[in-house]
């Protein structure tokens, strides 16, 4: 096979996308693009062992295999738009790169506020160096820490500071619960009494309004509180934005693409009814033939290795002029959170099961485990607790992977 | 093969012993047990393993 492949974006969707097209019998050229100066890393650890000092950065790099030795890397280059009909990439570098296919790997940046005020001390966790800072200014002594989100990344970082000793810690969400979007309201009830108990502090059913600084009126200042749209003021030093994230696909404009949430894919992850554009990972938009067909993301981190398995072998036959046969994509999402001592672990899909959430064993205040349900049917479950419950919830792996594709 | 696990990293995860269930098992108290020197006609599985583990803990060595 000649030609050359490729990936845009330099992370673990791009890594696995790489190997998984030499695993598929790609033997062309590959170039991997990305912005980045680092080599792909793994990302959970920023919100958790590396916050909380345990495991150092070099720790966090992905060993590629040795079959995608010779990819090329052009690291620390975004990609600056694509003219998708020619197959050219430019780069902000202002080089022209050809391909023959594409693998989208760009993944997501976290979301910012926009509410008024000083915008020192106000951190996001999504690289290394969103992490290094992060540690950075939690370990300073007695600081106030303020984090804004309460879902998953918000949640594990408000619980890695109160076990850095920060004296102060609080949440603010405008819904009522902890990561009540994918779990539901017993659930994410369970996982706020568990906090706090643990000294974690929280400001539920409020937003932010804006920040209050001091150091002067010059843009410069750092910010002392957060202002909440009810009117109260929660003192902060440091400030964590964990309000979800916008995928970066700005370099895809003007392709005639569905970009509203991600880029929009077919059921063989293919972009924009192209046989040569495939996506991966955090951005694609799929529709997974488990469920409903519906078109989600899924930032989950089995997702990029699910997708770029599935998508090499796409994008390998159809550049090798043959017909697709392979099944429709149907994952089976998998996700763990760490907090405090305790680990969230969830297999399928929770949100889609919100009405119909059962005890399937233990109880909430201990080791629990949770049955989501639509239509009768077990579609998720999410385990709390320590190892006997994510245990538990591993016996119910099996019996979703068997169940047959749900339909709207 | 030789399959090597770095016991500092490993948090239990257990996704490997779905990906290759002839190589890596839990024990009763829910840590991970594994066969260092598996035979090469599971390779793929254990590749698998390695690729799945969310600490990256799991080094296939030769
Ligand atoms: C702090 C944190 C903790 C997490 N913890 C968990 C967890 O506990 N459990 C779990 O299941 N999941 C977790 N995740 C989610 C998981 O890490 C993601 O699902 C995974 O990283 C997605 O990989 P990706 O390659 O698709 O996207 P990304 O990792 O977002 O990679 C995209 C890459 O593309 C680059 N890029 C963007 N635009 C361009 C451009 N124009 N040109 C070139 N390059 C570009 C980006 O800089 C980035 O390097 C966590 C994520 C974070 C951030």
């Amino acid at each position: 096979m000649t030609g050359r492949v490729v990936v845009a974006g330099a992370s673990m969707g791009g890594l696995r996308a790489a190997e998984q097209l030499r695993a598929a019998g790609w033997t062309g050229a590959i170039t991997v693009v990305g912005d980045e100066p680092h080599m792909p890393y793994n990302r959970p650890p920023l919100s958790k062992e590396v916050l909380a000092g345990k495991a150092s950065f070099d720790s966090l790099a992905f060993t590629p295999k040795a079959a995608a030795a010779d990819v090329e890397w052009r690291l620390g280059t975004p990609v600056a738009a694509a003219r998708l009909a020619e197959r050219t990439l430019d780069l902000a570098d202002g080089s022209t790169l050809a391909f023959d296919g594409l693998v989208v790997a760009t993944g997501m940046r976290p979301r910012r506020l926009g509410c008024p005020g000083p915008t020192a001390g106000r951190h996001t966790v999504r690289t290394l160096a969103d992490a290094q800072a992060l540690r950075d200014a939690l370990t300073r002594p007695g600081v106030r820490v303020v984090v804004i989100g309460a879902g998953f990344i918000g949640c594990e970082v408000a619980a890695t500071a109160v076990g850095l000793g920060v004296r102060e810690v609080t949440v603010v969400d405008p819904l009522p619960l902890p990561m009540v979007g994918p779990l539901g309201e017993a659930p994410a009830r369970a996982l706020l009494r568990r906090h706090e108990e643990r000294g974690m502090r929280f400001a539920l059913g409020t937003g932010v309004a804006g920040f209050e600084g001091a150091g002067g009126v010059e843009g410069e200042d750092r910010v002392t509180g957060v202002v909440l749209s009810d009117g109260r003021v929660l003192p902060a030093d440091v400030v964590v934005e964990s309000v979800g994230s916008v995928a970066s696909t700005e370099w895809l404009d003007g392709n005639g693409l569905d970009l509203t949430d991600g880029v929009l894919t077919d059921e063989q992850l293919r972009v924009g009814g192209l046989p040569y554009v495939v996506a991966v990972g955090d951005v694609a938009r799929f529709p997974n033939a488990r469920y409903d067909g519906v078109p989600r993301r899924v930032e989950h981190w089995s997702i990029p290795t699910d997708t770029a398995k599935h998508a090499a072998k796409v994008l390998t036959a159809q550049l090798a002029g043959f017909e697709v046969c392979l099944p429709a994509f149907a994952p089976l999402p998998t996700f763990w959170s760490d907090q405090h001592d305790f680990r969230l672990q969830s297999f399928g899909a929770p949100a889609l099961g919100k009405g119909d959430v059962r005890v399937l064993d233990g109880d909430p205040d201990g080791d629990v485990l949770f049955g989501y349900h639509r239509g009768g049917h077990l579609v998720g479950v999410v385990a709390l607790g320590g190892q006997a419950a994510a245990m538990g919830a591993a016996k119910y792996r099996a019996q979703l992977l068997k169940q047959p594709a749900l339909t709207a | 093969m030789k399959v090597v696990v770095d016991m500092n990293k490993c948090q239990d995860h257990g996704q490997c012993v779905f990906a290759s269930p002839d190589v890596f098992s839990m024990d009763d108290d829910g840590h991970l047990l594994y066969v260092a020197d598996p035979d090469e006609s599971l390779r793929d599985e254990v590749e698998e393993a390695a690729d799945v583990c969310p600490l990256q803990a799991i080094r296939i060595e030769a």
